[in-house]
């Protein structure tokens, strides 16, 4: 694999409010698609607060399998068809071509439309146009970045997503949400001095994160409407109220309680609150993550001395060990596909890295490996293509850093202020 | 463990230097025995104790106890050496009615989650000697913060030794 390929700083508005996440890429894969990004067209007067093509080319380089033509290599800068002429993007090596113009809406908002050519074959493949209000030109861009991945790799690209994360500058724990590429920060949640957020989880539609809070000077579990901010408390047991992680139904969630003395994986109905007790053991049970199908549950446990990953089949609560390799894994989180699950995977020289274990099998693959071995709170990508994670970079500061899930591409997003951790995968939004 | 026998012997000979009823003991020492122990709690209480009128039983009290107890990597098991410090603080918790609160701290290491429950391990450990000792187990309350509020910055075993710890309230 390629080490530093490119270092790529992203954008983004400075306001002295947001701690902003800035990407940066280290390594990418061996052969990634050239591709064209004609600048966008715009026939307004002012200038654009955002520029669109630069926002698609960030977007297809992140995912690491494409490789943006840089635009003062270009010899024309098209922008509609009749003006396309596919000898100059042969010269450049360039795959695909893509055209593009926003203008104004009647609504005081951007319609933007775009055309992506095939140069090898000298034909149109994609034709498409959308609207978006006055503040979503990012939106737009995201888009458009989405429809271009999609019809070049088949796989639905996760551009328009979201992920929630947690920042801690000093003793402020903020509770963020951010464009997938990390601009656009929005607090959900601020903590007062002292009182840790932790464990954000997404509701399958999207609408709703779940997350600890130590607001009654102890860890309770919250769910709380993003579009909104309106929230309720789960639960607020004596002792451990930890790991809240949404049912595939998105009707409950499974959590830890140990207001029975030690750590047990429980489920709660959101809506009845209705308790339902999965495990029962003197060892530590906990970080519970569901199977795709919503039978069975995956959890960290102590119970043969050390912390390995089992699994508990929710209608017989018999547990099976699904780890044996290493003396430390987890926090099992599996995948959107339901192939496997991704999982913290401690080496022989107690370095702790993000792997992946396929269910059928049974063999890991490990996916990062930074120096500093502290990477943690695995979170992938809702196509499956990418996993995010929190480690630490040089300067011991907390960063979340991406690779691609056959580990070939990477890339870091450490925050410009706070220390940032526990990042979390929306999924697809429609 | 070299940090926390030093620490012991230097509360020691603080405790014995004030019950000398000497002043001289400097603030240099006096913050840098703080740091190792308690950095949240005690400011006024250890730290410039002599400066501020607390009267010399209550000074000999606070210093003498250790209110930070460590533990191994990966491990809630009480460490040997605490016995002596936490049974002289159930002797004092069973001649009052305070309420106990014992804070569980993991380091950075693995998960972040599990180190919750690492961290509620090791405040029951405490727990359960206080209680073998005699102190109401509905005084006490446990609260684990994980590896969220470490005593120590840094990614090295120094720090993480610090950070592995029951800190009694």
């Amino acid at each position: 694999m390629k080490r530093i390929l490119f270092i790529l700083v992203l954008l983004l508005a400075s306001s002295p409010l947001r701690a902003e996440l800035i990407i940066e890429i280290t390594s990418g894969v061996d052969n990634p698609t050239p591709i064209a990004i004609v600048p966008t067209g715009w026939n307004g007067t002012a200038a654009l607060e955002e520029s669109i093509n630069d926002i698609v080319a960030a977007d297809l380089r992140r995912s690491g399998q494409f490789r943006p033509i840089p635009q003062r290599d270009m010899l024309s800068s098209p922008s509609k068809a009749s003006e396309v002429f596919y000898r100059d993007w042969r010269i450049l090596k360039a795959e695909y071509l893509v055209i593009s113009n926003v203008s104004q809406n009647a609504q005081g908002g951007y319609h933007l439309e775009f055309e992506m050519f095939d140069v090898f074959n000298e034909r149109k493949v994609l034709d498409l146009a959308v609207d978006g209000a006055r503040d979503q030109l990012r939106d737009l861009a995201h888009y458009m970045s989405d429809q271009i991945y999609q019809r070049i790799t088949g796989i639905r690209g996760v551009f328009s997503t979201r992920i929630a994360y947690v920042e801690q500058l000093g003793e402020i724990y903020r509770l963020m949400m951010a464009d997938a590429d990390g601009a656009r920060p929005r607090l959900l949640k601020e903590s007062r001095p002292g009182e840790p957020i932790l464990s954000p989880s997404w509701s399958p539609d999207g609408r709703y994160i779940a997350y600890v809070s130590f607001e009654t000077t102890r860890p309770a579990i919250y769910v709380q409407e993003v579009a909104t901010g309106s929230r309720q408390q789960i639960t607020n047991f004596e002792g451990l109220n930890g790991a809240p992680a949404w049912s595939p139904d998105g009707r409950k969630l499974a959590i830890t309680l140990s207001k029975d003395g030690n750590p047990e994986i429980y489920t709660v109905d959101v809506q009845t609150k209705e308790l339902r007790r999965v495990t029962d053991h003197y060892a530590i049970d906990h970080e519970p993550s569901w199977t795709a199908d919503g039978k069975a549950i995956l959890f960290t446990s102590n119970r043969g001395a050390k912390p390995q990953i089992y699994q508990v089949t929710l209608a017989s609560g018999r547990p099976e060990r699904l780890t044996f390799v290493g003396p430390y894994n987890a926090k099992p989180v599996v995948t959107p596909d339901g192939k496997g699950f991704v999982f913290i995977h401690r080496d022989e020289g107690g370095r702790d890295h993000i792997a992946f274990q396929e269910f059928k099998t049974g063999n890991i693959r490990v996916l990062t490996q930074t120096q500093v071995g502290l990477d943690e709170s695995p979170t992938v990508a809702p196509n499956g293509a990418m996993l995010m994670y929190a480690t630490k970079n040089r300067q011991g500061k907390g960063i979340l850093a991406a690779v691609s899930m056959d580990a070939a591409t990477t890339f870091d997003l450490p925050s410009k202020q706070g220390d940032v951790r526990e990042p979390a995968w929306s999924p697809f939004r429609n | 463990m070299v940090n926390n026998s030093f620490k012991q012997i230097t509360g020691l000979a603080c405790a014995l230097l004030l019950m000398a009823g000497c002043a001289t003991t400097s603030e240099e020492d006096m913050a840098d025995q703080q740091d190792q122990t308690t950095q949240q709690q005690d400011q006024g209480r250890v730290g410039a104790a002599g400066n501020r009128g607390v009267t010399p039983s209550q000074q000999q009290e606070e210093v003498q106890l250790d209110r930070v107890f460590y533990f191994d990597f990966d491990s809630s098991i009480l460490k040997p050496e605490a016995r002596a410090a936490l049974t002289a603080h159930a002797e004092r918790f069973k001649s009052n009615s305070d309420a106990v609160r014992l804070e569980g701290h993991a380091d950075e290491r693995g998960s972040r989650e599990y180190n919750m429950a690492l961290g509620e391990r090791r405040a029951n450990a405490v727990a359960d000697f206080l209680v073998l000792q005699g102190v109401p187990r509905a005084r006490i309350e446990v609260v684990s913060y994980g590896e969220e509020r470490p005593a120590r910055m840094g990614s090295n075993e120094s720090a993480w030794s610090q950070n592995r710890r029951v800190e009694l309230d």
